[in-house]
């Protein structure tokens, strides 16, 4: 319930804080408080806390922060407003409850969005999540005509229709930061407060990594190695499969696709490769998605 | 007399799918009542973010009892037709029919009766089925739920005269029913708590005082009027925008319209790059200033009263803007210190297909197309043909196109402008993707026209000759609005281009012509008159090709035109089923008939008009004056009616005389099938 808590901190000046308030809020909800999965992916989907847990019969609610990578997105640290490595704010509501949004308009609230002064609207976006195999409905939520997350209500993971519907809600926190702390670059945000002993921008901790991290993923990342790798760990999730093993295995299929998202940011993969190559991880996503659940349902019976 | 009222609120339904859901509501509810007996006067629809509402007005209280009587099978027929009569009059055995005696015999019949009873115990049967029947474009289930909706549904108001209907939805799983009820809730920010309503007019009144506008209508009509009235006191003019208007109505419950200003330091970007980030990724409206270019200010429509007067909101939706725009003048500032020609290289390294090669390779197809086209199009210098084909394509790999792909080909024209190159060529630039659909322009300048057909051409041709044709349900290269574009632009301007130079397979060719009997149906051109002048086989030149089919329509259209179609049919008939008998026969009755074997005034009349409309045809056909060389044929109706009353062609006896008679209707043909091939004709 979207209560006032008179613990609730006051309004976050910083981007440290925009993820502490966002945490306390959703652990009032009832969430788990995760830690991030500790393997490159490119979005807090992939963490098994959602791909696997919205699978099954099971209830689940858990939030937690995923860096995520995105190779092709790198602009050497020149591009104000993007990065190929970035934070998301996740939180997974299983069953959705029959209040979720107006849980997750408390959670603008918490954050300082003032919904008396700012014009908040659901606009039509549908989410499609070619490697995983998974899509769902639901918005774009917009703050002023900004993007302030994403809400998707999972219909089918892995291929397989889901039993218990999850809603799930993305933060992109950087964008989020930006449009609470009023700033015009990503590297310009606080991450942490003003008056601290020491205080830093999100420039002082990862505009050197954009830049390296650009340089690496564009220009000298060694491909065959990558190939090598991709094949090497699609291999390893097929033999965890047959061994009954889906959490081992869905952390290959997560190597793949990281595998994958390099080389495509190297440019060695052409357009209709290209096509082929997200089959081949979906077939894994699913794969991991269909022995995983048999577990759940196992345990069940 | 009384008035049902449905609400169904959820959680926020998009736009586009608003006011076909609200119809299709009103439908299948109509027709419930329908074919439950239920009579009314009338049933209106209604649709916002949140809920779809319904009233019907002038139902019945109750219905009547109604006793109908069926009659069944015959006494002693087989059991199969029995058992059929007593599940269609839902009886158990024969004990509860009777045996009548008809006059002809002694058959089964039953008495059905439809106990009436409350109007009230119908309805929710009747809601029920319509809400499961309604066809959202896309739907989805919730929570642990099993029931589909295209998102949450929250709660239904049903009410029939007055009192609430007793029903409910059950969306499965662990979730507690819907009950039908008679409380709603307002606007989601403006509104707090449950509303009770006791009918339709207080429904509106009270959702109203809640801040929501049922009538999407009426929200139109406050956007509209909201927006005018700004933008008039700003001294610009808001730019109408149809779509965009329908869109917005659907976004908000409570609509309030709030001006914004760009920023003054993006005015120098191209105003499609402004137009496309305010209204394709922020719904805002443009506006203009009184010479019709683009003014500073725009149009925002907020769903909410924000208790600082809308200040907070018009600096974000600014906000957001300003940082789209910076980005767009980002890659403005950049992109021109670079020429389109030294971008060129970049197309190397992008793959247009697997197959076709890379957009370099593709752009030197089209090259050498625009300058085989441009001696087509009168006043195309080639040129400039082929140096706008040479760049076409070069704003592709620009950051201004990566960021807003949907600019691609404009943003070339501007480059082109701002190096100074002619005017005719950065313009080629900006037309060649023109016409992208049926309500886009067409390109009209000489090398507009060239480039943009090559363009087109060129994805034709190559995706035909990699086995990469549409199908019925498939055409993932867009070929179909390629062959279109073609279309277009070559009868709207008037092109005479010969599509064969371009290439050989025939089933591209039939391929145009299907297009263009799609193309042309709309316009009130029949296909049967297209298929008779494609059938003539070598007419690739669609300016021709359609004045010929022009001509003949038109031509059929008079009471000489059916009259002699007529004739064409009987004369083609009687050849035809000759031609059958005796497969020698068409060669021996080809060319003119022998003059000395005519025999009676009827056909020396005929042959007579023959050699008239020969005289008169042919130049006409080379002045390609078609309605001329239909005007002649309408000579040969007079005589042709007295030959078939009057003369017998095949007079068994004289074999010479026959073959000559054939040859004569024979020749009706060919002389009618100079122009179209007549046989094609649909009656």
């Amino acid at each position: 319930m979207p209560v006032s808590d008179p613990s609730a901190r006051v309004k976050p000046t910083c981007f440290q804080e925009l993820i502490l308030t966002l945490q306390e809020y959703w652990a009032r909800q009832g969430c788990l408080i995760l830690q991030p999965f500790d393997m490159e992916m490119g979005a807090g989907t992939f963490h098994t806390a959602t791909t696997l847990r919205a699978l099954g019969p099971k209830p689940w609610y858990a939030a937690y922060v995923q860096p995520s990578r995105r190779p092709t997105d790198g602009r050497y640290g020149d591009n104000p407003m993007r990065l190929q490595h970035y934070y998301q704010f996740q939180a997974i509501l299983k069953p959705s409850p029959p209040d979720i949004l107006e849980r997750y308009l408390g959670s603008l609230e918490a954050i300082g969005i003032d919904t008396s002064l700012h014009d908040i609207r659901f606009v039509e976006d549908d989410w499609e999540s070619p490697t995983l195999g998974a899509w769902g409905l639901g918005w774009e939520v917009w703050c002023d005509g900004s993007e302030v997350s994403q809400f998707t209500y999972f219909q089918q993971v892995g291929g397989i229709d889901v039993d218990l519907v999850s809603g799930e809600i993305t933060y992109g926190l950087e964008r989020l930061a930006m449009y609470l702390f009023d700033k015009k670059s990503i590297y310009e945000l606080p991450f942490n407060r003003a008056d601290s002993e020491v205080p830093l921008t999100y420039g002082d901790v990862f505009l050197q990594n954009e830049r390296e991290q650009s340089t690496y993923n564009f220009e000298v990342a060694d491909t065959d190695m990558l190939f090598r790798h991709f094949a090497d760990a699609e291999k390893e999730c097929g033999r965890l499969i047959a061994k009954k093993l889906p959490l081992p295995a869905y952390e290959q299929c997560i190597k793949a696709s990281h595998c994958f998202n390099l080389l495509d940011a190297r440019g060695v993969i052409s357009v209709t490769e290209r096509q082929s190559y997200i089959l081949r991880v979906r077939e894994l996503a699913k794969a991991c998605c269909e022995a995983w659940l048999a577990t759940q349902t196992a345990e069940a019976a | 007399m009384a008035e049902l009222l449905l609400e169904l609120l959820s959680e926020e339904i998009p736009a586009r799918m608003q006011a076909r859901a609200a119809d299709d509501l009103k439908r299948l509810v109509s027709d419930g009542l329908k074919a439950a007996g239920l009579a009314f006067t009338d049933a209106r629809a209604f649709a916002t973010p949140r809920r779809l509402a319904l009233v019907v007005d002038g139902l019945p209280t109750a219905r009547a009892d109604v006793s109908e009587e069926r009659r069944g099978p015959r006494v002693g027929a087989p059991d199969q037709a029995v058992q059929g009569f007593l599940k269609g009059a839902g009886l158990a055995s024969l004990d509860q029919a009777e045996k009548r005696d008809t006059g002809k015999g002694e058959f089964w019949f039953a008495v059905v009766r439809k106990t009436g009873g409350p109007t009230a115990d119908a309805l929710p049967g009747i809601i029920d089925a319509a809400m499961k029947a309604l066809p959202w474009p896309k739907s989805m289930k919730w929570g642990s739920g099993t029931m589909t909706w295209v998102r949450p549904l929250q709660s239904i108001v049903a009410l029939f005269d007055g009192k609430v209907l007793a029903g409910e939805v059950a969306p499965g799983g662990q979730m507690a029913p819907i009950k039908f009820g008679d409380s709603t809730r307002g606007h989601r920010f403006l509104s707090k708590g449950e509303i009770k309503v006791s009918g339709f007019a207080d429904y509106a009144a009270k959702l109203e005082a809640a801040h929501v506008i049922l009538d999407p209508a009426e929200r139109r009509k406050i956007i509209l009027a909201g927006a005018e009235k700004l933008c008039a006191e700003a001294q610009v003019s808001l730019r109408s925008d149809e779509a965009l208007l329908d869109e917005v109505t659907g976004l908000v419950e409570w609509p309030v319209p709030m001006l914004g200003t760009i920023d003054g330091q993006f005015m120098d970007v191209p105003p499609e790059v402004l137009i496309v980030s305010m209204k394709t990724h922020l719904r805002h409206f443009v506006t203009t200033k009184k010479d019709g270019a683009l003014a500073s200010r725009f149009v925002v429509v907020a769903n909410t009263v924000a208790r600082d007067g809308g200040q907070t909101i018009v600096d974000g939706n600014e906000r957001v803007l300003r940082a789209r725009l910076s980005d767009a003048k980002f890659f403005w500032d950049q992109d021109r210190k670079q020429r389109l020609e030294e971008r060129l290289p970049a197309l190397k390294d992008i793959v247009f297909h697997a197959k076709l090669g890379t957009q370099a390779e593709r752009v030197t197809r089209i090259e050498i197309l625009a300058d085989k086209i441009a001696p087509h199009v009168p006043g195309a210098d080639s040129a400039q043909a082929i140096l706008a084909a040479h760049l076409c394509k070069a704003d592709l790999v620009s950051g201004m196109v990566g960021e807003f792909p949907e600019l691609q080909g404009i943003i070339g024209r501007y480059y082109a402008l701002g190096e100074k190159l002619p005017l005719a060529v950065a313009d080629a630039i900006g037309d060649h993707y023109a016409p992208a659909g049926p309500n886009d322009r067409c390109p009209s300048a000489p090398v507009s026209i060239a480039v943009a057909l090559a363009d087109k051409l060129d994805a034709l041709i190559s995706f035909w000759a990699i086995g990469e044709k549409p199908t019925g349900s498939r055409d993932p290269f867009a070929l179909r609005r390629a062959a279109l574009g073609i279309i277009r632009i070559v009868v709207e301007n008037r092109i005479r281009l010969p599509l064969r130079h371009f290439f050989k397979a025939d089933d591209l060719m039939a391929f145009f012509a299907e297009r263009l009997k799609v193309q042309m149906r709309e316009k009130g051109v029949r296909h049967d008159v297209v298929d008779a002048v494609f059938a003539l086989g070598d007419e690739d030149d669609l300016v021709r090709l359609l004045a010929r089919v022009e001509a003949v329509q038109s031509f059929l259209g008079t009471e000489a035109g059916k009259n002699l179609l007529t004739a064409y049919g009987r004369a083609a008939n009687i050849v035809r089923a000759e031609e059958k008998k005796d497969k020698a026969l068409s060669a021996r009755i080809a060319g003119a008939p022998d003059a000395a074997l005519l025999e009676q005034s009827e056909e020396k009349a005929v042959a007579a008009a023959l050699a008239d409309i020969e005289r008169l045809v042919k130049p006409a056909l080379q002045r390609e004056d078609f309605a001329g060389a239909m005007q002649a044929f309408a000579g040969l109706r007079g005589p042709i009616d007295s030959f078939f009353e009057k003369v017998t062609v095949n007079v068994g006896d004289k074999p010479d005389l026959r073959l000559n008679r054939l040859r004569l209707l024979n020749q009706i043909r060919a002389t009618m099938d100079s122009v179209a091939d007549f046989s094609k004709i649909e009656g």
